[in-house]
């Protein structure tokens, strides 16, 4: 399993120490919910529930309302990622250029499906509405890199390149 | 070959590579350090600079050489040309032309892309380095705050960007200066000044560009509106998408603090402002400003009923002015230059210039700043340099997903607020996607419903409901299975949708179901009467063929099919099984010998009566198609 995703204590009570770090940061600060379920993904790459409810202890915010706030925005994920996150745009001049041509080939190389993370944990495939780079559409974004004027056969090649990267 | 290890001492040659979000997209990342590489091995110690984009975008990576106030641009430059540009031009004095697309004088599309332009908003867009506050002030940063401190009171402020004429440029078109007025007038102990960099339009990225590479013209904007508002706190919320852009406006606001232009008493004078950066989670109707707002407080981004309008009630119940970036970029230019200055551009209702990111199927795309009332024949056609690989213009898509398609006979139309506004098409935040024939305009419709049916945020029925309902008529368009009364439906509930709708979303979502049923019914009718995709595009109404005399059994097709759709073997006949195949043509784009090719029409496979819904005409009530008629009769 990969580091991402440990389950080891040690691990465990670090990233919950870094949890507490981020709400003494936002404590008593108004319209800080946002940032602070940022910050928390950005540690454990999901909103995982007990963090969420650690969160509503000490904000003294109704869970409901975090939760209604993690499932509306589309950057929150309630489930564990994948090690590498590929978001592929399909934006107006990205579907006109075959964007869903390059989910496909995705979906077929990693054998998973929009919004799912694969068996090894290793990607985790979605789609974005757009990433601002019309001009080399279509466009796809590997983690915080960010690749244009792809082909189905260019983005294959490019994720293998992720794949040895972790070998 | 001799490697002549000439130290070239040409302190004032700058090498600058353009590092926005594109160019690092196309490489410039690798294409910087394969330049440093090189330039430290043949000793040449010109500057090698960094900045952000100048907008021809189709020829990322760009680098610039400057030496003696020349310039010369190369395109389309990778991490090999490296060595050979840097030989060649920079230790030899060749520059290396084959690779040169921009040179003073000299003809090329390049020169015709940037002549035609007149930058306000993208002045220094692509000239200076964005992570370096020096150069934005070498080039007139940060001079108007300075000016307006000392000259100008707050009223005069508001008075001069009323007479600028300018509107924001966000998408609505309201005048500037009255939004900065009834805020300044509103009744409150504090005020807000927000930036709305919410960009969520698929096809627009003028505001992603300026905030990457001059975030000090949006600062300087929010400085100088947040003295005419009285205003010292400014939030710039800003879409996740675009991590670069949050990074560039972190640091300059970090520089601008550290210099005294952001903080407690602001270059001396008895004025506090500092800005806050507030990341958005990746919800398209956050771009509407009560939605924002909500966002802002960390709630659910849901619009609520205006009025109170924001400058009264907004963001924490404060009167709150909220401006688009492209809008904040342009205020420092018309403090210095005079309102006057700026309400000589453009036309009567519609002041100033505006930038549009062309993209789609154009020869040269990117970001473009024209004055309003240019056409926009003169901005596909001369600017951008008419349709890629030698294509037909078939329609331009403006003003974003919720704006409409224009169609051929609309290309001498004036491009302002109020032209566009009446062709049926807005605006928007300036997104131009140009579709040549290979575009189905029904799988366009389809594709802007399922992006605002997804993005609805659910609180009001008509968008929540219709979004969905227009989505599933268009489906069964493309999948050859509609009835004709269908359409009239589709197009009754389009203007349901746009009367009853809460926010701005819902009420532009129809628009492109509504002007590409009126610009091409036709195609509406081919999809419905003769099942037929005439574009070829629609994968229920076509069949992916392999022809078997031209096959060389190569099985290439197999190998690359994403849903094993294609039986055989190496050197057997390979045929494709139209049931289960979806139409990607990745066999088309990887067959070596361009036997497959996209067949229309295709039997049906579903008879079309199993899935037909009774429509009863009567049932679409006479007032709605009252309605329907009036608003197109209205509106055109």
């Amino acid at each position: 399993m990969t580091e991402n995703n440990c389950s080891c204590e040690e691990n465990n009570s670090k990233n919950e120490q870094l949890t507490m770090d981020i709400l003494a940061k936002y404590s008593g600060k108004k319209g800080s919910l946002m940032p602070i379920l940022q910050e928390v993904q950005t540690i454990f790459g999901y909103l995982p529930q007990t963090i969420l409810k650690k969160i509503s202890a000490e904000t003294k915010m109704p869970m409901s309302r975090i939760y209604g706030v993690a499932t509306f925005y589309s950057q929150f994920r309630l489930q564990p990622v994948g090690k590498n996150i590929i978001r592929v745009c399909h934006g107006t001049a990205c579907h006109v250029a075959g964007s869903e041509n390059i989910t496909l080939a995705l979906e077929s190389k990693l054998d998973v499906e929009d919004g799912q993370t694969t068996a090894d944990n290793q990607f985790t495939l979605e789609s974005v509405a757009c990433l601002g780079c019309c001009s080399l559409a279509p466009v796809v974004m590997v983690n915080k890199h960010t690749y244009g004027s792809l082909t189905p056969d260019k983005t294959k090649k490019l994720i293998k390149k992720y794949e040895q990267k972790e070998n | 070959m001799n490697k002549k290890k000439t130290n070239t001492t040409n302190t004032n040659t700058e090498v600058i590579v353009g590092l926005g979000s594109c160019g690092l997209a196309a490489g410039a990342g690798d294409v910087f350090d394969a330049l440093a590489d090189e330039m430290k091995k043949n000793g040449v110690d010109a500057r090698l600079k960094k900045t952000g984009c100048i907008g021809l975008c189709y020829k990322e990576v760009l680098i610039d050489i400057i030496s003696d106030g020349v310039k010369v641009s190369y395109g389309n430059v990778t991490p090999a040309m490296a060595a050979r540009i840097v030989k060649e031009h920079l230790v030899e004095g060749r520059p290396v032309d084959e690779w040169i697309i921009f040179k003073k004088d000299v003809v090329s599309g390049e020169n015709t892309f940037l002549k035609d332009q007149k930058r306000i908003v993208l002045r220094k867009c692509g000239l200076i380095d964005p992570e370096d506050i020096e150069e934005a002030i070498a080039k007139g940063g940060y001079e108007a705050i300075k000016k307006v401190l000392s000259e100008n009171s707050p009223d005069e402020v508001v008075a001069i960007v009323k007479e600028s004429g300018l509107r924001g440029r966000g998408g609505a078109g309201f005048t500037t200066g009255l939004k900065w007025e009834f805020t300044r007038k509103a009744e409150g102990d504090q005020k807000y000044i927000i930036c709305n960099a919410d960009e969520g339009d698929p096809g627009a990225y003028m505001d992603r560009s300026v905030l990457e590479s001059d975030p000090h013209a949006v600062l300087e904007g929010m400085l100088i509106a947040g003295y005419a508002i009285s205003a010292d706190q400014g939030y710039i919320y800003c879409r996740a998408e675009y991590p670069l852009a949050i990074k560039r406006l972190n640091i300059g606001i970090e520089q601008a603090r550290a210099k005294g232009l952001l903080g407690k008493n602001i270059l001396g004078h008895d004025f506090n402002f500092d800005i806050t950066i507030k990341q958005g989670a990746g919800a398209f109707v956050c771009g509407e400003e009560t939605a924002l707002m909500a966002s802002i407080e960390g709630k659910r981004g849901m619009p609520r009923l205006k009025p109170p309008f924001p400058v009264i009630s907004g963001l924490w119940e404060k009167p709150t002015c909220i401006n688009n970036v492209e809008t904040l970029a342009n205020i420092s230019w018309i403090i210095l230059n005079g309102a006057a200055e700026y309400a000589a551009i453009g036309t009567e209702r519609s002041k100033g210039n505006k930038v549009f990111a062309l993209t789609g199927k154009i020869e040269r795309s990117g970001l473009v700043e024209v004055p309003m009332g240019i056409t926009l024949r003169e901005i596909i056609f001369d600017i951008g340099g008419g349709i890629k690989d030698g294509g037909t213009f078939k329609a331009v898509q403006i003003g974003g997903p919720t704006g409409g398609c224009l169609p051929e006979d609309f290309l001498d139309t004036y491009v302002d607020y109020d032209s566009l506004t009446k062709t049926g098409a807005t605006m928007g935040s300036g997104g131009m996607v140009i579709l040549d024939e290979s575009t189905c305009m029904v799988d366009l419709a389809k594709f802007f419903m399922s992006f605002a049916q997804s993005e609805s945020c659910g609180k009001c029925v008509p968008c929540r409901l219709g979004t969905k309902r227009m989505l599933e008529i268009l489906e069964r368009i493309t999948q050859g299975i509609a009835s004709a009364e269908e359409l009239d439906l589709l197009e009754s509930l389009a203007v349901d949708v746009k009367m009853s709708s809460l926010c701005g979303l819902g009420q532009t979502a129809p628009n492109p179901i509504l002007t590409t049923i009126k610009y091409f019914r036709d195609e509406y009718l081919s999809h419905i009467h003769d099942k037929t995709c005439p574009a070829k595009v629609c994968v229920d109404l076509i069949d992916v063929v392999i022809n078997q005399d031209l096959c060389r059994q190569c099985a290439v097709c197999i190998k690359h099919c994403p849903v094993q759709a294609i039986s055989g073997a190496r050197h057997e006949y390979t045929v494709i099984d139209p049931d289960a195949c979806i139409g990607c043509r990745m066999c088309i784009s990887v067959c070596p010998w361009n036997t497959i090719d996209v067949d229309s029409p295709k039997q049906l496979i579903v008879p079309a009566e199993k899935y037909r819904r009774p429509v009863n005409k009567e049932n679409v009530a006479e007032s709605v198609r009252c309605k329907a008629d009036e608003s197109r009769g209205g509106g055109a």
